[in-house]
């Protein structure tokens, strides 16, 4: 996984949440988003290594990178479109 | 070496040229949208619970998501305080076999007279999954439609006001087939 830098401008906290709710919890705080905005979307749950990407590509937002800084403990970084 | 068979009926290759051209010519009457739909026949909590992850998941991805509520599925749409439902002795007995809301779903395997789901939600409650009850909370707040389905809210005596609020306007297979018709993936659980 690539480094995550640290330039996110809001920090989605889904760590112990299975799924579907990191992806909830960062559509929620997308909608308040405006486009462009980078949103850090921290999460435990170990699905959220595919689900995330899947996401990405279904709602065509980017997922800019990705790293697990503690062994699992996930950070996805995305842009909103 | 081995020669090479053609079936007698095969087409040519100027007829697949033609087949190809038509299909990109877009010819096909139906434009899929990227939409789910699903028909959520039954109302165990094992069926409940994965068609509100499904549905909420993909209204979070951004996609159109829309639920039709039928047979078994609508028990899981009734208000939590509803008891019971009908205007008979049959839809009346039906309804109390089918206690109403996401909350008092059965499971369809290991219920063991309620102490299966009470097991199931308690490592939901560990493992922090949302609940059916929540999930439709979440959906409607994505903006999942949900629909009840018509004939069978008569056939079991459901009016609309035993229903969770929120919902869309009662539709019938039809309307149902419309919304498959054009979503990108259309499932039956």
């Amino acid at each position: 996984m690539s480094v995550v830098p640290s330039t996110a401008t809001v920090t989605v906290d889904a760590r112990g949440q299975s799924c579907p709710g990191p992806l909830v919890s960062l559509a929620k705080a997308l909608r308040d988003a405006a486009s462009g905005d980078l949103l850090e979307l921290l999460a435990t749950d170990p699905g959220s290594k595919s689900d995330v990407p899947s996401w990405a590509e279904i709602s065509g937002n980017e997922l800019v990178g990705s790293d697990e800084p503690t062994p699992g403990q996930y950070r996805y970084l995305i842009r909103k479109v | 070496m081995a020669a090479e068979t053609v079936a007698a009926d095969a087409p040519t290759y100027a007829e697949l040229l033609a087949r190809i051209e038509a299909l990109e010519a877009g010819q096909s009457p139906v434009k899929k949208k990227n939409k789910l739909t699903i028909i959520a026949w039954g109302g165990d909590l094992d069926r409940i619970w994965p068609t509100t992850i499904l549905a909420t998941t993909a209204a979070a991805s951004g996609m159109e998501s829309s639920v039709f509520f039928t047979f078994w599925g609508l028990f899981a749409i009734v208000k939590p305080g509803v008891r019971f439902t009908g205007d008979n002795w049959m839809q009346k007995m039906m309804s109390a076999m089918n206690p109403g809301s996401a909350q008092k779903a059965k499971l369809s395997r290991y219920h063991f007279a309620g102490a299966g789901p009470t097991m199931f939600k308690k490592l939901a409650d560990d493992h922090q999954v949302a609940k059916p009850e929540e999930l439709i909370a979440t959906a409607q707040d994505l903006g999942v439609r949900l629909i009840p389905c018509q004939m069978t809210m008569d056939l079991l005596g459901l009016k609309h006001e035993d229903l969770l609020d929120g919902l869309e306007e009662p539709i019938g297979a039809a309307t149902a087939i419309a919304e498959m018709r054009d979503a990108a993936v259309s499932l039956f659980i």
